[in-house]
């Protein structure tokens, strides 16, 4: 940190020649906030390997119901795939403008990505509702049980990335782009891009080598 | 609309008046007892007036200090209870042969052995490390808090209240009957259709964030907020084997979340993971629980592994033998804690290949453990050696620990294992590392640093008499159990037809008698020590003449830890200071930018008891109300942005002055 | 501590400071790379399924990890800004450890899980036949 070249303050500081074992001016603490965040986002991480490793175990337990070349509907997959990925560029222009502090635009790309998130829970809650009313639910078998639950929690972590995401927009038009909330939008944009990485993994594990024979 | 049952269902749930144990004469006893001390503890605190103080000092504390404290007198009082819990279930063992059949039905045993291992590992150990890395990693690395005090707060209450759930459990409904890890098919709809598991699982869960966002704070505080100077290889081995521990939190309790979670959904929304059909597995549970479960190990003796560290060099008045192979043993030890989970179920079929590797991988992970135990004796060896009561703790765990290290190379053979397993032999073995590591090692914390925590030391008499009473109390109750296992006895047993058996029973029985006295001797010391304070007091702020920078403070230290940020130097940074003619500043204080007091994370731990309340009983219009209102209270919560104040320089003048006149008077 | 730098009046100097030590800078070129590559690294995997070009599932099946892998990286590269200098190298070091421990995880448990099916799920009448 800052090197201190006054010998001493006001009163003793040891003989000459001493080290100086205190800092005289106030200490500024790095910020965690960022690398804390990531740290949780580690920890999501790992609370999705355990339901990837669930579904690669029991992904093909069908208890002779249906499977995943029964069910999935790869067009639907795809037009989601390309919400989140959207979303997730759209942030990045939010970003962009954040770094520009130009406040309204930032605001728009945040509703734009919000809008793209909401699509994407939408045509996700559609298929499920479809697949339920198929006889095709979480009880039917593992296979299913662990579907739903990978690709549910991964729907609920983005709906909850939406919520989040209101909630700074207003809190970002009342306070505009102060420190404290610019490290909210990186931490939320952390978040974003990190659920759109699990969402690699499940179009890749769960859709497209679910339909395989 | 809702015709009258569905409301009284939507509200109530499955709750009802049989849900008070009315006609179980041992809990209506226990419930009565806690129902008078209950009253008496809050009448106490109402007539004395000290609510306000409890709320402003304690409560909505953000200060790493005063939530260590609180961390660390939660777990003492779960002790009790937990202890409570092995009392019974050893005089049961002890009396119910052949006919006889003891007092507790199998129903209720089952209970308080699941309870007592649940209890003593989530609502004793877990707080009792944490509470010790909380209130000393901030002082020892030159912090002045961790790096968020809020969180740190929220934490706590959780974990509180995750033990008051288990605590409920006890007069309203009942517990889990399935073991403390709960295991499924047992733990599943079908064979537990009661509150039990569900009120494990949501105490487990609510304690569960806490515990993992503390992992978080911790590892930013020791990543970001070390003083300038402090290098990583310049870190008290404390703080070394706190941010191992902390990774490992991090790294290993989402998984329980993820099963508990898996778990719950079978149990609520009907789901297959571990059912016996519709192509469910429950040997996958077993699996992924203990990937959780086996670091959990780590996590619970990693910290106390730092405490010992310190204690042996302070009292050896030596620096500590092998810093670097200390904190290599440390991190290797981190790393080989995900390769070694299967040793906890060879027997369940999974063949030779996988068993052998795993046993292998098991024996290696005693390596670096056992280059601690050398590092400490050859930081003893030619040191000055004084027989404070945390270096008695210190010396009991090296034996204790070793021999309870060497069962365990013993049942890392598979081949052994497969006789051994679920023995008595089993829980010798645990009993033994974790007694002797884990429980010792806090009281070597607890005694070291009180001074630091209060300013006096414990009555060094009533310590050596809890120490001794531990140690030989420790002795009798679990060399039987190694005889039992050996010779088959099997675990988690009410009853026996065997009468030969029952002298080991209660020879072990006897051993925990002891145990008793020693938990009293240290009630006791606390209680004297409380009295004689005076003459016990810590004016220095340095009682045991030792090495790292938290002694450099007054006792007990300022809010803000340090006037002035310190710089450091070398390891043992204090002793730096001391051998270096360090002065004491005196003047040039500063304003002190501290964190505010803040209530939300009570309320929300409290709500999320409510929920966790609401989900087990399924009454699901409180469940959705409580949600909601977390929801609310959270991102309120964010709307706060002012949570910081500044402590005037006055304020800071007059606190160091205070403690210059108090070192000047008793020169 | 986290709006500790509002109070002070030397915002402009945090303003370097988040971008020292905080998420590295993003630009619309990354973005739009990383978009792109992202894109393409979908279209294909999704072609291969739907189109049956592989006969071989097992085929199919590794170049589609393939290409996830690459498109988790291509993420945590433009999206995420992951490189060995953010927080001193701590975010890279958390993550190579995360993904240590989720191979492990993974790993350990399909080879214990293929094993533990093998030995002890229920048998198919043919195996009954030849027990002892």
């Amino acid at each position: 940190m800052s090197d201190i070249t006054a010998p001493s303050p006001l009163g003793a500081a040891g003989a000459p020649g001493t080290p100086h074992f205190y800092e005289t001016k106030e200490h500024h603490v790095e910020n965690g906030t960022l690398l804390g965040f990531w740290l949780y986002l580690m920890s999501d991480c790992l609370i999705f390997a355990c339901l990837f490793a669930v579904y690669a175990v029991q992904g093909r337990s069908y208890a002779a119901g249906p499977s995943g070349a029964d069910l999935f509907d790869l067009p639907l997959v795809a037009l989601n795939t390309s919400m989140l990925l959207l979303s997730s560029i759209t942030y990045g222009f939010a970003m962009l403008e954040m770094q520009r502090k130009r406040l309204r635009p930032t605001l728009a790309w945040l509703a734009v990505t919000g809008l793209l998130g909401a699509a994407f829970i939408g045509l996700e809650l559609y298929e499920f509702a479809h697949l339920l009313h198929e006889g095709a639910g979480p009880q039917r078998s593992a296979f299913l049980s662990s579907f739903f639950t990978l690709v549910g929690t991964h729907g609920l972590h983005v709906t909850f990335g939406i919520i989040w995401l209101v909630t700074l927009m207003v809190q970002v038009s009342r306070h505009g782009l102060i420190a404290e909330n610019r490290r909210r939008l990186m931490c939320l944009s952390m978040f974003w891009h990190f659920l759109d990485v699990v969402w690699i993994g499940v179009f890749t594990f769960v859709y497209l080598m679910g339909v395989l024979p | 609309m809702f015709d009258h049952l569905d409301l009284t269902k939507l509200i109530f749930g499955r709750l009802t008046w049989e849900a008070i144990p009315y006609h179980e004469p041992i809990l209506l006893a226990t419930f009565i007892a806690v129902a008078l001390g209950g009253l008496a503890l809050v009448g106490a605190l109402t007539y004395f007036r000290v609510w306000g103080y409890l709320w402003r000092e304690w409560f909505t504390s953000i200060d790493h200090k005063k939530i260590g404290i609180m961390y660390i007198v939660l777990g003492l009082v779960m002790l009790l209870r937990g202890f409570a819990d092995a009392l019974m279930m050893r005089l049961q063992q002890a009396i119910a042969f052949g006919d006889s059949t003891g007092f507790l039905p199998p129903h209720h045993y089952d209970q308080i052995f699941t309870a007592h291992g649940v209890i003593m590992i989530f609502f004793v150990a877990m707080p009792l490390v944490t509470g010790l890395m909380n209130f000393v990693v901030p002082l020892q690395i030159g912090a002045r808090d961790v790096a968020f005090p809020f969180l740190n707060n929220f934490s706590f209450w959780m974990t509180a209240s995750g033990a008051a759930l288990v605590m409920m459990s006890l007069f309203v409904g009942e517990f889990a009957r399935t073991g403390w890890l709960a295991y499924p098919p047992l733990s599943g709809i079908l064979y537990s259709p009661d509150v039990g598991v569900d009120y494990y699982i949501w105490s487990l869960q609510i304690a569960g964030i806490g515990t993992l966002l503390s992992g978080i704070n911790l590892i930013a505080t020791i990543v970001k907020m070390r003083a300038p100077g402090m290098k990583l290889m310049r870190m008290p081995v404390f703080t070394w084997t706190s941010l191992c521990t902390n990774i490992l939190i991090v790294a290993a309790f989402p998984v329980l979340t993820a099963v508990l979670a898996l778990l719950s959904l079978d149990r609520y929304a009907g789901t297959n993971f571990f059912t016996n059909d519709f192509g469910g597995n429950p040997m996958m549970y077993v699996n992924l629980i203990w990937i959780w479960g086996h670091p959990e190990v780590y996590i619970l003796i990693l910290p106390l592994f730092g405490v010992f560290s310190e204690v042996v060099s302070t009292f050896s008045r030596k620096r500590l033998f092998g810093y670097a192979s200390m904190v290599y043993a440390t991190l290797v030890i981190t790393i080989l804690s995900y390769l070694v989970w299967l040793h906890h179920f060879f027997t369940m079929g999974s063949g030779a290949s996988v068993n052998s590797f795993f046993g292998i991988t098991t024996m290696i992970i005693s390596i670096p453990t056992g280059a601690k135990i050398f590092n400490w004796l050859f930081t003893m060896y030619r040191g000055r050696i004084r027989f404070e009561v945390p270096m008695l703790w210190t010396i009991g765990f090296m034996i204790t620990f070793v021999i309870g290290g060497m069962t365990g190379v013993l049942l890392a053979v598979p081949p052994a294992d497969f006789v051994l397993h679920n023995s008595l032999f089993l829980i010798a073995h645990f009993h033994n590392v974790i007694i002797g590591g884990v429980v010792f090692g806090i009281f070597a914390g607890i005694t070291y640093w009180f001074p630091k925590a209060f300013g006096y030391k414990l009555d060094p008499f009533w310590g050596k008499c809890s120490f001794w009473f531990w140690l030989t109390g420790f002795w009798f109750a679990f060399m039987p159990l190694y005889v039992l296992g050996l010779m088959g006895v099997t675990r988690r047993m009410s009853h026996f037809e065997d009468p030969s058996l029952q002298i080991w029973f209660q020879i072990a029985a006897f051993g925990a008698f002891l145990v008793a006295l020693g938990i009293l001797c240290f009630i006791i010391q606390l209680v004297v020590s409380f009295m004689r304070r005076e003459s016990l007091r810590d004016t220095t702020g340095d009682p045991w003449d030792a090495r790292t920078l938290e002694w450099s403070t007054s006792s007990p230290p300022p809010a803000y830890n340090f006037a002035f940020t310190p710089r450091v130097h070398d390891n043992d940074a204090w002793w730096d200071m001391k051998q270096r003619g360090y002065v004491r500043p005196q003047a040039g204080f500063l304003p002190i930018h501290m964190p505010k007091n803040t209530g939300a994370g009570i309320v929300l731990a409290g709500l999320s008891a409510a929920l966790g309340f609401a989900l087990i009983w399924q009454m699901w219009a409180l469940a959705a109300i409580a949600f909601v209102v977390i929801l609310v209270v959270t991102i309120g919560h964010t709307f706060n942005y002012k949570r910081d104040y500044y402590i005037p320089a006055d304020q800071v003048i007059r606190t160091e002055a205070d403690r210059t006149r108090l070192l000047a008077s008793h020169v | 501590m986290s709006a500790h730098t509002d109070t002070h009046s030397h915002d402009s100097g945090h303003h370097d400071h988040d971008h020292d030590d905080g998420a590295s800078h993003s630009t619309l070129r990354g973005y739009v790379t990383g978009f792109i590559l992202s894109v393409i690294l979908t279209a294909i995997p999704f072609w291969l399924v739907m189109g049956k070009v592989f006969d071989s599932s097992s085929t199919t099946a590794a170049v589609l990890l393939g290409f996830a892998a690459v498109q988790i990286v291509v993420h945590m590269v433009y999206f995420l800004h992951m490189n060995t200098r953010s927080e001193g190298g701590w975010n890279m070091l958390a993550l190579v450890f995360t993904v240590v421990v989720v191979v492990i995880a993974l790993s350990g448990s399909l080879w214990v899980m293929y094993h533990l099916n093998h030995n002890m799920m229920p048998m198919s009448v043919h195996d009954m036949k030849n027990m002892p």
